[in-house]
């Protein structure tokens, strides 16, 4: 039975990978893992620089969830070439840099300076990290914005190029139209949904920034009704991302139309999350005779014409 | 550090709102040093989510025990916990206190659930020939967790028992008194507690490492979610789960919130 896909010529050995910011690079978690095991690692978010965050408190449990404010802590590109990236190269499991920044040159710098090493397989683009004022935000709910940086990048770079869309907008479908306009390979959905907490002893918000990024399991409606939303509107591969924690969840991103999926926080509970549902994949398929886990993708049945197809589409 | 299930094996009440849970983990009590944690999943559900984090509080043999109060939903499942049921645990993890230095006496400052690292603590410093001195806080007398510790001196907030108010005070006029040549000081407890066992240690020209909790997810470095502040260097931030949680008094800088 088939397991795994590719996209621009990047093979992928399954549809299970483990999403950015929630696996640090790959190493910390080495010892608790079997990292050949999953399809892909998405790295914790490069910038040009090293970046410090955001001051406490970054972190707060919520239903079934948690909002984070990070603020995009990493070590910068320099580091990750020369600590990070060495360690990845040894796995077979295909490596996705993830880029953050706050200008289009930044974006770019980072990306091209990827390009001259070797050991990367493909970018995931953060445009909508909700957590940096200068950051994400302002780039990834501004439909000619996103699409812009996306142009910026595609000549850049022929391994694929993937656009992490945030939730926080109208109609995400028409950022992954405008984006595979300009050239993406792929779309990633969804990134974090805003949310916010109050501590009503002291009537101060929980998080320092006050909102922060939603995820975990309370998410997960919201995400596979974007996935289905894109999948209704173009035809590149989307990596399903949401709440993931078991199996039956990464079969209903898979069903709704998502090519692939990252699982996130569930990473935080259980660092083993992605290769788990992975293995869990593959004896799905073969128990349902499938000769390919691809049938999945988009298998839907839906009596009538999906809601979403609205005028606006 | 390893990940797997656990066997509860007792789940006793040791003071006012806080409770003892041992469970059986040979690798966690072979390689457990004091200060260092586990992050436990209470559930296998979704609500709560995250692991809780808990100082190892004293191992015997294949047992670990760890000491909690009832805070919220984590701990109630926690509190509920019967023999014989399994959790999932992560550990041993983070940085341990730093016992093995040229010192001769140990002073150990403890408030409230500050406690908790002090007995395992207490079992290495007596194996590495320290003296130990331990100066409890807490609320009132029936608050007080003093099983395995040695030479306790009590401070209540109600005067209950023991020095009537603050646990620093009643070590600092303690040290005053019986000046001790070559001592370090370990502590754990509130954030405002550990400003003023940093400020005395600091000023007393002493040898300190405080132990700090932070709110965090994963535990291991991954999140981010654990920020504490750095007196010094490049980086801003130290993380709580991997840098700490046992810190040297100057080397951080403690914010209340």
């Amino acid at each position: 039975m088939k397991t795994g896909f590719s996209i621009r010529g990047v093979e992928f050995q399954n549809r299970v990978f483990v999403a950015s910011g929630t696996f640090g690079y790959g190493d910390e978690v080495k010892d608790l893992v079997d990292l050949n095991k999953l399809g892909g690692i998405v790295t914790k978010s490069l910038s040009w620089k090293p970046r410090d965050g955001n001051p406490p408190r970054r972190i707060v449990e919520t239903a079934s969830g948690m909002l984070n404010s990070i603020g995009l802590a990493n070590i910068g590109v320099d580091t990750f070439l020369e600590k990070k990236l060495p360690f990845l190269r040894t796995l077979k499991t295909r490596i996705i840099a993830n880029i953050a920044a706050s200008s289009i040159q930044e974006y770019g710098n980072v990306l091209s300076l990827l390009e001259d090493h070797e050991g990367i397989h493909g970018y995931e683009i953060n445009v909508s990290c909700p957590n940096v004022k200068e950051g994400g935000l302002s780039f990834g709910t501004d439909c000619a914005m996103t699409a812009k940086i996306t142009a910026d990048l595609r000549p850049r770079t022929t391994k694929p190029l993937i656009i992490k869309l945030t939730p926080n907008v109208t109609h995400i479908a028409e950022f992954a139209r405008a984006v595979k306009g300009e050239g993406a390979d792929a779309v990633s959905v969804i990134n974090t949904v805003i949310g916010m907490a109050v501590d009503v002893k002291s009537r101060k918000p929980k998080l320092s920034t006050v909102t922060g990024g939603l995820s975990g399991p309370a998410i997960k409606p919201i995400a596979l009704a974007k996935v289905f939303e894109v999948a209704q509107m173009v035809d590149i591969p989307i990596f399903g991302i949401g709440g993931i924690t078991r199996l039956e969840d990464a079969v209903e991103f898979l069903m709704v139309g998502a090519t692939a999926v990252q699982v996130g926080t569930a990473n935080f509970v259980d660092p083993a999350t992605g290769t788990t549902i992975a293995e869990a994949l593959e004896s799905y398929g073969r128990r349902q005779n499938m000769s390919d886990i691809g049938e999945l993708v988009g298998s839907l049945i839906v009596d009538k014409k999906a809601s979403v197809l609205q005028s606006w589409m | 550090m390893i990940i797997a299930d656990v066997v509860v094996t007792d789940v006793k009440i040791v003071a006012e709102g806080t409770r003892v849970l041992t469970f059986v983990s040979p690798d966690i009590a072979k390689s457990t040093l004091p200060g260092q944690f586990v992050n436990v999943r209470v559930h296998a559900g979704s609500d709560p989510l995250l692991r809780r984090p808990f100082s190892v509080s004293r191992v015997e043999g294949d047992h670990v025990e760890i000491l909690f109060n009832v805070v919220g939903a984590g701990t109630d499942i926690l509190a509920r916990k019967r023999p014989g049921d399994v959790m999932n645990v992560l550990g041993p993890l983070g940085v341990p206190y730093g016992i093995h230095g040229d010192f001769k006496n140990a002073v150990l400052i403890a408030g409230g659930l500050g406690v908790a690292p002090m007995a395992i603590l207490t079992q290495h410093l007596k194996s590495s020939g320290k003296h130990v001195d331990t100066f409890l806080g807490a609320r009132s007398a029936l608050h007080l967790v003093v099983d395995h510790l040695e030479n306790v001196h009590v401070a209540t907030d109600d005067g209950s028992k023991g020095f009537h108010g603050n646990v620093v005070r009643l070590a600092d006029e303690y040290l005053k008194e019986h000046p001790a040549r070559s001592a370090k000081i370990f502590a754990c407890g509130p954030t405002r507690m550990l400003k003023a066992v940093s400020a005395f240690a600091i000023l007393a020209g002493i040898e300190g490492e405080i132990s700090l909790e932070g709110e965090m997810a994963c535990g291991i470095g991954i999140c981010q979610g654990c920020p504490v502040e750095r007196a010094g260097g490049q980086k801003k931030y130290a993380l709580v789960c991997t840098d700490g949680p046992a810190f040297h008094c100057q080397d951080i800088i403690l914010r209340e919130s």
